[in-house]
């Protein structure tokens, strides 16, 4: 990342905009998908994250950050919210905010994790779990403007229950490369073992280093610590491997 | 006049720590960076200081272990909600540091390996404010949370304690370092939320 300056400031995206749950879908047996309309919101891109602002009948509140899981563009804001057992915020997120109950979004924000329509070269995805979010926006983006620029996701999941977008994912988008890793039960007849990441699945299903794809990985922190640094042990440069991370506190 | 998350209840602070506005505990320590984690052997490690006229002070990992330690313990607020209390480490003092260091300048950018970086007033770094830490809980730093060695500015949100650190150079003016850059606030203390431009 050196030299990396970003560009987009914030500018007069620092306003808390008032947000108002129109549509909520589970996406797992612990994993919701929230559409909120928010008045003025002034669209972001690909891979950034909003800040959420709950407050209480007591005016209590607490923040959480939230990567946006729908492509760029327009005033609904989709964020896909894993429940996270003994969790403050995602707990109600995930299960008891209903259709018309209000929240406050503050964002976009984050200007490295993202991907701009205008990239032209081979992007390799690698989630861990509800690390898929970010990089679904992504996907979304790309379809949503027609690109043919070529990609492949490989996502970690531990089962077929958790998966996220399972039907979206299931369908054909072409030049989308959709490779799924269980790590604990996979269904019959896959030829991979269940299993964590390895080097050999970045290399089946990944691209080669001198392709030269922009890499974006996102997961739990164990899981981005090792695919990054596998990328890089398999020839891929440190600057082209862009990570964000979460812990089981970031919900 | 907040707006109300209907059958919200969130879960009041306890204990005898205050909370910067808008953060929540944790018991954990979540890692956050960029990109991949730099493996720097520590033959090969250096830190420096550069000044402004273009002097440079450098310690080898030797020079560094060679240097008085202090065993801070301090709490922690990153920019993305969770603070951290109590974490206990162990470094060097940037008073130390820059004992020796000749410099008119008040603006300091902090470099790292793996090419991070962050810009912090000079005076944030010194009188007892901050370390390069090569110590956590008692053991060595592990490489996700910035090992060998990162920067430890407690004060400020977390991000301008710079993992991975490499060197500090000295300037007349305030220059904008990685997250800075791509928006992050210019000072980033956390009990006034100066989390992005503009707060």
């Amino acid at each position: 990342m050196a030299g990396a300056a970003v560009p987009g400031r914030l500018g007069g995206r620092l306003r808390w905009h008032t947000a108002e749950l129109v549509e909520r879908r589970a996406e797992s047996a612990t994993a919701a998908t929230l559409v909120f309309d928010v008045d003025g919101w002034p669209g972001h891109l690909a891979g950034q994250h909003v800040d959420v602002r709950l407050t209480a009948e007591d005016g209590y509140s607490a923040q959480r950050s939230y990567s946006v899981a729908s492509a760029s563009g327009g005033e609904r804001v989709e964020l896909t919210v894993q429940r996270v057992a003994d969790g403050e915020v995602s707990p109600y997120l995930a299960e008891e905010m209903a259709p018309g109950d209000l929240a406050e979004l503050r964002g976009p924000v984050g200007g490295w994790f993202v991907w701009r329509t205008e990239q032209t070269e081979p992007v390799l995805l690698v989630a861990g779990g509800s690390g898929l979010v970010p990089l679904m926006s992504m996907v979304r983006t790309r379809r949503a403007a027609g690109s043919r620029v070529p990609f492949r996701l490989l996502y970690s999941v531990r089962g077929p229950a958790d998966r996220l977008y399972a039907g979206e994912l299931a369908r054909a988008d072409p030049g989308l490369d959709v490779t799924l890793l269980y790590t604990r039960t996979a269904p019959d007849g896959l030829p991979r073992e269940p299993g964590r990441l390895t080097p050999e699945d970045l290399v089946q299903y990944g691209w080669p280093a001198d392709f030269e794809p922009t890499c974006y990985v996102c997961g739990p922190t164990g899981f981005v610590e090792k695919a990054a640094t596998y990328l890089v042990m398999l020839g891929h440069a440190p600057e082209r491997v862009r990570t964000e991370r979460f812990g089981p506190t970031g919900g | 006049m907040p707006i109300i998350s209907r059958g919200f209840g969130g879960r009041r602070p306890s204990g005898d720590h205050e909370l910067p506005p808008g953060q929540y505990e944790t018991f954990d320590f979540p890692v956050l960076s960029a990109g991949p984690t730099p493996h720097v052997p520590l033959d090969e490690w250096e830190f420096t200081i550069g000044t402004e006229t273009g002097t440079e002070y450098r310690w080898s990992w030797d020079d560094l272990m060679a240097l008085p330690a202090e065993t801070p313990t301090v709490d922690l607020h990153c920019v993305t909600k969770w603070s951290k209390f109590d974490t206990e480490w162990r470094g060097v003092s940037l008073d130390v540091l820059f004992e020796d260091v000749e410099s008119a300048a008040d603006f300091t950018l902090v470099h790292s390996y793996g090419g991070y970086s962050t810009n912090l007033p000079l005076e944030d770094l010194l009188d007892g404010k901050a370390w390069i830490a090569y110590g956590y809980g008692g053991g060595e730093l592990p490489p996700e949370h910035g090992g060998p060695a990162r920067l430890l500015v407690p004060h400020l949100y977390f991000w301008k304690s710079a993992k991975w650190v490499r060197g500090i150079r000295l300037g007349l003016e305030d220059e904008p370092g990685f997250w800075e850059s791509a928006g992050y606030h210019d000072y980033g203390d956390p009990w006034r939320e100066q989390r992005y431009q503009g707060d």
